[in-house]
């Protein structure tokens, strides 16, 4: 459709002034935006509340389609399970009995190393999680990697604590609002964390790339000893993160590490649990508060 | 004798012409309304590790002010996208600026081509949709990386994909919003 006549008119001097003025608001818009944006880039916490305030007032709707989502997957999976479903019976009987063997392994493994521990007088800190709630929804449409969770400060979430689904590390909690926080996913790019590999103390970073992959920075240059399907683990340096959690599988060797993929994709997470800040004096005497994403090289 | 008129001449595609009249509310409100539930596309149940749907809330506006100039004001910019800024994952801001832009550049094209097809508007919206793509990278507030330049590549292509569709959306909602439910009198 064309536009409205009265804009090209030269002898109205007063459709002249609106369009004029309609020029001057949406430029005076644009500045109030660019204001904004450098003020947000400069201190992101800044308009924190304005954000948790709204995703609070939005999150029962996430709540609804969080639980459908569930709801949605079993029922491709129940239908995915059909196919091919006399092999697959087959190699899942075979798993089953590897791992009652591993199993076995182990238990055993576990009691040694509570003698050891208990020889060593060192005593397990239970990690309790803080709070269990559900991933209601993702910047999907954004460079940026946030998530948002069904719970808040009123369950006593906080920023920075970590958040874990029972496959591994899903990312930590930016801002909390009252019954909603948004959570810095893994694959972020500004997210960095400090891993190790599970069998033995190859320490690397793994950063978020904005593809939903993560890149493995090794610590020690030199010869690259990581192999495909290499699983890394939290190292708990930092004292963000309790060492030991999941983080990523090993995909692609590169240069100076990996490219790997998450292990607990966050699209396939139902419920996560956000756990306490592991060592909350370390966190502060290490001062800044994002010390482990923002200080890398 | 007199002819029994037609039962359908009093009405049209909007519903009766008697005592009937359009309701400002919904022929001004429903392009607001329909961006800014767009703007809240972050909260469906679609968890992605890579950023993959099209900027809806982006594309409805574009859809909106391409077939209907003059019926967003040229400052929808800032509020419209300072709703989406709290959704979005952006900076706030960085929406407000983007829209806004995009509302003095639209109104910049039709004082130029007034008269345009779809497949016209299809490549302004195209043009537009990756400019602001690469744009809301730049403002993302993140370490600029040359893989994410290649990640936005499929979000894109659905956006260009996609745009038809919203345009016809856009369009039902249009006949929507001229529906003559307000009784006079």
């Amino acid at each position: 459709m064309a536009p409205p006549k009265v804009r090209g008119s030269s002898s109205n001097r007063k459709a002249q002034l609106s369009v004029f003025t309609g020029y001057l608001i949406a430029a005076a818009g644009a500045a109030i935006g660019a204001a904004l944006l450098i003020i947000s880039l400069w201190q992101p916490q800044a308009l924190a509340g304005l954000r948790s305030m709204a995703t609070d007032a939005a999150a029962p709707v996430g709540k609804a389609g969080a639980g459908a989502r569930t709801g949605g997957q079993s029922f491709f999976e129940a239908i995915a399970g059909y196919y091919r479903a006399g092999s697959k019976n087959a190699e899942l009987e075979q798993e089953v009995k590897v791992a009652r063997v591993r199993l076995a392994e182990a238990a055993a493994l576990k009691q040694e190393n509570a003698r050891l521990k208990a020889v060593l007088a060192l005593r397990d800190a239970e990690q309790k999680p803080v709070a269990l709630g559900r991933l209601i929804g993702s910047t999907s449409s954004s460079t940026r990697r946030f998530a948002y969770i069904s719970v808040g400060s009123a369950d006593g979430v906080a920023a920075e604590m970590p958040v874990v689904s029972p496959m591994g590390l899903v990312g930590r909690v930016l801002e909390a609002g009252r019954d909603s926080a948004r959570v810095m996913l893994l694959t972020d790019s500004e997210s960095t964390i400090p891993v190790r590999r599970a069998t033995d103390d190859v320490v690397a970073f793994a950063q978020g790339q904005a593809d939903g992959t993560l890149r493995l920075r090794l610590i020690n240059l030199g010869l690259n000893p990581l192999k495909k399907g290499d699983v890394f683990v939290t190292s708990g340096a930092g004292g963000l993160f309790r060492p030991d959690i999941a983080v990523a599988v090993v995909d692609t060797i590169t240069k100076d590490g990996a490219i790997a993929r998450m292990l607990s994709n966050p699209a396939a997470t139902d419920f996560v649990a956000v756990e306490p800040v592991w060592k909350p004096e370390a966190v502060r005497m290490l001062g800044v508060q994002a010390a482990p994403a923002k200080d890398t090289p | 004798m007199i002819e029994q008129i037609n039962p359908r001449a009093r009405r049209d595609a909007f519903g009766s012409k008697i005592n009937r009249d359009h309701s400002p509310l919904l022929a001004f409100g429903l392009p607001w309304v329909s961006i800014l539930l767009a703007s809240l596309t972050p909260l469906l149940p679609v968890i992605a590790p890579a950023p993959i749907l099209p900027p809806f809330a982006y594309l409805l506006l574009l859809a909106w002010r391409l077939m209907r100039p003059g019926l967003l004001p040229s400052w929808a910019g800032l509020p419209l996208g300072a709703f989406d800024d709290l959704y979005s994952g952006q900076p706030f801001g960085s929406g407000i600026l983007l829209f806004s832009l995009t509302m003095i550049g639209l109104e910049l094209l039709d004082a130029r081509f007034p008269w345009r097809s779809f497949w016209q508007d299809w490549l302004i919206a195209i043009g537009l949709v990756a400019a602001y793509l690469v744009l809301a990278l730049a403002l993302s507030g993140a370490r600029p990386h040359e893989d994410e330049l290649v990640a936005l590549v499929p979000q894109f292509l659905l956006s260009v994909l996609i745009f038809p569709v919203i345009a016809r959306i856009v369009a039902l909602l249009d006949r929507l919003r001229l529906l003559r439910i307000r009784r006079l009198g």
